[in-house]
């Protein structure tokens, strides 16, 4: 497998990453030096083999239900680029059909 | 009060001087931030320096140290800018968290605050710790003491550098694929990745959520002990924390190892291995087996598939923890003037280093809906089988050694034009992560006058059995001891 | 609306195939996986911590009564629970999603799968809609347009346990398809009974705590195939649910049968003008790359379990349904009734007391209703209670009040909350079955209306219902209708 130019733009758009022309023909000489060092796996039959997520042996870890007062909203809106004394404040945003 | 510094230099001999009543927390607190000072120009370790908060805290034990019981109580140390500490900037070593200041304090800061422990500042580390050097930091390039053309090791190398150079009594890294046990090793120092889920990683900012650990770097095994004991506890905001109180590590301190078997698996010596380091750590070895250990050499035949799988897991776990920095709750935004979807493009192109952005880009293809059985999928899969190979290592042998780096500390800038050349460093570390036990490094020897560490295996929870022996060959030796000279260059012997 | 049925019914031989995914926020005390409150409103902001923000660092804890929730809902959805679950991250950019991933189930074990229930459909018959899956995860932020540059966002909903459930139009799964508006509606009105009847939403959709996104195709009838699908957002009552799938399945017809082509899309109903239309925006690739969340472990649940939550289920709104009309009530009255479990508890409550279901029935579905509706209030918020509703009835049936004078009584007792008895004796308005007091007035009636007065006696009977309203005119309606009638007889032939 070959990553194009093409294809890295495209991976930069999901990666919400601008990346600018040089950037683009670096990352995809890089990419696919990683990528071939990836083909390794392929040569391992895994076909019966449980992937591990999570390493830890527990399960059903839960907290009980119960609301406490979260931060401040002071603190909340402290580290906002922009912010009213509200709210953060975003360049308008359109309803999209994107990820809702 | 003035004292001698260099009389003291572990916490442990620090927190007998403070019980002795011969110095106060306040005393060694001003002595640390003078020479951490004095070293910084040289040493870049630090991102932050908190002298008011340092000296608050050293105060608040003066005043009332029956009111402290941890050994460490009162003593100075210092945490990588990679954990949450309330009013004290978190940058992350990235621009795009520049300025943000924590409005919470991770669990492991809360419990090193709660018994009177005193944190000088905030080190220096690679970009959301992703690196083996510490160069790829967006703010300044650590020194390693022992030589300060070279790396202290990464990513927690300005923890490492710190305590190496005595600027901290102790200091907090974190563990992804060997970002503890790697600058300890090229710092000369005792490094432990504790077993995934024995310490909270609530307010650790992530980098990957399934390997992250964080871990004590000190000048020896008492050290760490100290640390850990205060650091391993079941924290209830940490779903993945271990539910089992933790063991008193200071009782492992325990000078036998007879009747442990040793495993030597032989894949860690192999590829990229210096001479000098693969002699060091059998000789470290031979030592514990006259100690009356046994060593037996075996064979893990998946490790050589753990580099592939970690730069897979770690970049896709990666991509989607660092999605968040988009530029709308805190840190750094673009100025440029465009739609929400351009603002988060262009705040991220501007906020995050190379590095990080390379393994955005990975991880972000390798989830991608086409590559995903390909790439994660399989990677996970082939990390099952690197497990069942330290299961089946486990079942004949105590602890594992391996070197904890193929080599010493190279030098600054080296490796940074050949980032696989940089990957390989942490060949040997890397695996420990995947499985999630715990790996503790120790120093063993010098090559060229620069440290070399041993690294130590055990099962999960298997803490104790490291520091049982880690104990043991450092009462044998004198490694821990050794000094790297910190005089300016141009005042030779 | 009836017109644009007509429309689509000469459409000839289309069928419409309609998927419901709907999302109910779960009436826990705090978020999913953070202990912020997860109460409806509050001020922007003010119901947040690092979790819900997404603050670096943070990390999950799950809220055991939320996943107790969906269990719950699963099972009296009749759905299969996976003995073993886990979450996934759902990775897209947002400015209302803070980690920019939503916590959710994907692939195949979510806490529920193949579930169905039953609905009627309009033309009597009965549908067993298959429920695909039943799964947990957390619901965004909100965005707030305030001026033509900027958005602000509220974190306060970030966080809040969501509970998914998607139906199966699969045929090979053996249930029933939704195919018209109507049925989709009857299936969210019977999916809101059954949630509100467990507790576990409070069905609010003009608060957004029951949400439906409806998405439609249609095909030639009985094609084996699927039509272009669209998706419907901005459905915020049963009536926008009702309209925007009717005009979206006429749209869709109208397109391919006027040489069209239906788009894949996400399309808004705009219930002003009752159309729907193309959601504007950047059209981004659509790639979440699912993985599971490493931040949480698994869950699992013993059989033991998952019997006692099944063996724990109230009764649900269908059972309650069957059994009101055991009790003489009619198949559509018992539907009313039980689409509302506070309604359905009032009345059975009101019934139990009084006795006679059918009275009670009618007091409810009637003016009980209508004032509900009026009022906007909730079944709780009324001023009638059982109690007093069944002692109002009680006053009717023995004569102290008149049925039409109920009527106001039951008005101001919904509004102050005091008895019939208390309203009618401060007001005087207790019903004269006096026959000396009526006598009186019943003798000037007749003498006040000679002529009509021979009129009935010249043999036209309906010349007694002027005289009665005369009587009743004259004592402002409180006289007794029977006692009145008779007394006007006995008048008006003795004066013969
Ligand atoms: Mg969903
Ligand atoms: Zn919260």
């Amino acid at each position: 497998m070959k990553l194009s130019v093409e294809e890295v733009s495209n991976v930069a758009v999901l990666a919400r990453l601008a990346l600018c022309e040089e950037e683009k023909q670096r990352l995809t000489g890089h990419l696919n030096e990683i990528i071939e060092h990836f083909s390794r796996l392929q040569d391992l039959d895994t076909a019966d083999v449980e992937p591990t997520d999570r390493v830890l042996p527990v399960v059903n870890v839960y907290r009980e239900d119960g609301a406490r007062p979260g931060l401040p909203r002071e603190a909340v809106l402290a580290g906002a680029p922009e912010a009213s004394d509200c709210a953060f404040i975003v360049p308008r945003v359109v309803d999209t059909a994107d990820g809702k | 009060m003035s004292f001698d510094l260099d009389s003291i230099s572990t916490a442990w001999q620090a927190s007998e001087a403070l019980c002795s009543g011969k110095v106060s927390s306040e005393a060694h607190t001003r002595a640390l931030l003078e020479r951490l000072r004095a070293l910084e120009p040289r040493l870049n370790a630090f991102l932050a320096i908190l002298d008011d908060e340092a000296l608050a805290a050293a105060a608040r034990y003066d005043e009332n140290r029956s009111a402290f019981a941890s050994p460490l109580a009162g003593v100075p140390g210092a945490i990588k800018d990679n954990m949450c500490l309330i009013g004290a900037p978190n940058t992350c070593g990235s621009k795009i968290l520049a300025g943000w200041k924590p409005p919470y304090n991770a669990t492991v800061v809360n419990a090193i605050l709660d018994a009177g422990g005193v944190i000088l500042g905030k080190t220096n580390l690679d970009e959301f710790a992703m690196g083996s050097s510490t160069e790829n930091s967006a703010f300044k390039v650590t020194s390693n003491p022992w030589d300060f053309s070279r790396v202290p090791g990464g990513s927690s190398g300005g923890s490492a550098a710190a305590v190496a150079a005595g600027a901290a009594f102790w200091a907090l890294g974190s563990d992804t694929g060997g970002s503890i046990r790697q600058p300890a090793a090229f710092c000369g120092l005792v490094g432990l990745k504790p077993t995934y889920g024995r310490v909270s990683r609530y307010g650790l900012v992530a980098y990957a959520s399934s390997l992250d650990q964080i871990g004590p770097l000190t000048r020896d095994v008492r050290d760490a002990a100290l640390v850990m004991n205060l650091l391993a506890a079941h924290d209830p905001l940490d779903s993945t924390s271990w539910p089992e109180p933790a063991p008193d590590y200071t009782k492992s301190l325990v000078n036998d190892v007879s009747g442990m078997t040793i495993g030597v698996p032989k894949e860690f010596f192999g590829q990229g291995v210096e001479e000098d380091v693969a002699s060091a750590v059998w000789a470290a070895i031979r030592l514990l087996e006259q100690k009356g250990a046994r060593v037996k050499e075996i064979s893990m035949p998946n490790v050589e598939y753990a580099l592939p799988v970690y730069y897979i897991i770690a970049p896709a776990e990666a991509s989607s923890n660092l999605a968040r920095y988009d530029g709308v709750r805190y840190g750094h935004r673009t100025e440029m003037q465009c739609d929400h979807v351009a603002m988060f493009e262009q705040t991220r192109a501007e906020g995050f280093g190379a590095e990080v952005k390379q393994r955005i880009m990975i991880g972000t293809y390798a989830l991608s809906a086409g590559y995903y059985d390909a790439y994660y999928l399989k990677a996970q899969q082939v990390r099952t089988l690197l497990r069942r190979d330290f299961d089946a290592a486990f079942e004949t042998c105590d602890l594992l050694i391996t070197p904890t780096a193929p080599t010493t500390a190279f030098r600054i800038g080296e490796r940074s034009s050949d980032p696989f050349q940089m990957k390989l460093s942490d060949v040997c570390t890397i695996p420990v992560n995947l499985a999630g036990i715990p790996g503790m490094s120790v120093p063993c020897g010098f090559s060229n006058g620069l440290p070399v560490g041993m690294q130590l295996l055990g099962p999960a929870f298997g803490e104790e059995t490291l520091f049982r022996a880690a104990y043991t060959f450092e009462q044998s030796t004198d490694y821990h001891l050794a000094r790297p000279d910190l005089r300016p260059c141009g005042e030779s012997h | 609306m009836t017109s644009d049925t007509q429309t689509m019914a000469q459409a000839g031989p289309y069928e419409a195939v309609i998927g419901m995914e709907v999302h109910a926020e779960l009436l826990t005390e705090s978020k999913m996986f953070c202990a912020c409150s997860a109460e409806f409103g509050g001020e922007p902001n003010t119901r947040c911590c690092p979790v819900c923000l997404g603050l670096p660092g943070s990390l999950p804890v799950a809220n055991r009564k939320a996943v107790e929730f969906v269990v719950k809902a699963a099972s009296a959805l009749n759905c299969r629970i996976n003995r073993a679950t886990f979450f996934h991250r759902k990775n897209y950019f947002y400015p209302d999603l803070p980690k920019a991933y939503q916590v959710t189930q994907y692939g195949d074990t979510p806490i529920g799968i193949h579930g169905w229930i039953q609905i009627e459909t309009p033309e009597g018959g009965v549908k067993r809609i298959g429920i695909r899956r039943v799964h947990l995860e957390e619901d965004t932020g909100k965005l707030m347009h305030v001026s033509p540059l900027t958005s602000e966002v509220d974190y306060n909903r970030s966080g809040v346990p969501l509970m998914e459930i998607v139906t199966e139009h699969d045929p090979r799964a053996g249930f029933d398809q939704i195919n018209t508006a109507a049925e989709a509606r009857e299936y969210l009105v019977q999916l809101r009974a059954i949630l509100t009847c467990l507790g576990v939403c409070d069905g609010k959709m003009e608060e957004g705590s029951l949400r439906c996104e409806p998405n439609i195709s249609v095909r030639p009838a009985g094609s084996a195939t699927y039509g272009t699908r669209t998706e419907l957002k901005n459905l915020n009552s049963f009536r926008a649910v009702f309209r925007g799938i009717e005009y979206e399945v006429r749209r869709q017809i109208e397109t391919i049968t006027s040489g069209g082509k239906v788009v894949h899309e996400t399309r808004r109903w705009d219930d002003e003008n009752g159309v729907t239309a193309t959601m504007r925006g950047k059209e981004l690739e659509q790639e979440y790359r699912y993985f599971p969340e490493p931040d949480l472990l698994p869950f699992t649940f013993e059989e033991s379990y998952i019997e006692a939550v099944r063996g724990g289920l109230p009764e649900l709104p269908s059972q309650k349904k069957l059994r009101f009309c055991e009790r003489g009530l009619s198949d559509a009255d018992a539907a009313t009734l039980t689409q509302d479990m506070a309604l359905a508890g009032f009345f059975e409550q009101a019934a139990e007391i009084h006795g006679d279901w059918g009275k009670v029935a009618t007091w409810v579905l009637g003016d009980f209703l209508r004032l509900l509706n009026q009022s906007g209030a909730d079944v709780a918020g009324a001023g009638v209670t059982p109690e007093s509703l069944a002692a109002m009835i009680r006053l009717v049936e023995d004569g102290t009040i008149s049925g039409k004078i109920a009527k106001s009584v039951f008005e101001e007792m919904f509004k102050t909350g005091k008895s019939a008895r208390e309203i009618v004796e401060a007001s005087g308005q207790t019903q004269i079955s006096d026959e000396g007091e009526l006598l009186d007035v019943v003798r000037r009636v007749i003498s006040e209306n000679e002529r009509i007065a021979a009129d009935f006696r010249g043999g036209k009977e309906k010349s007694l219902g002027f005289l009665v309203g005369q009587v009743m005119k004259h004592t402002g309606g409180r006289a007794n209708p029977g006692l009145v009638n008779t007394l006007l007889r006995r008048e008006l032939q003795q004066a013969d």
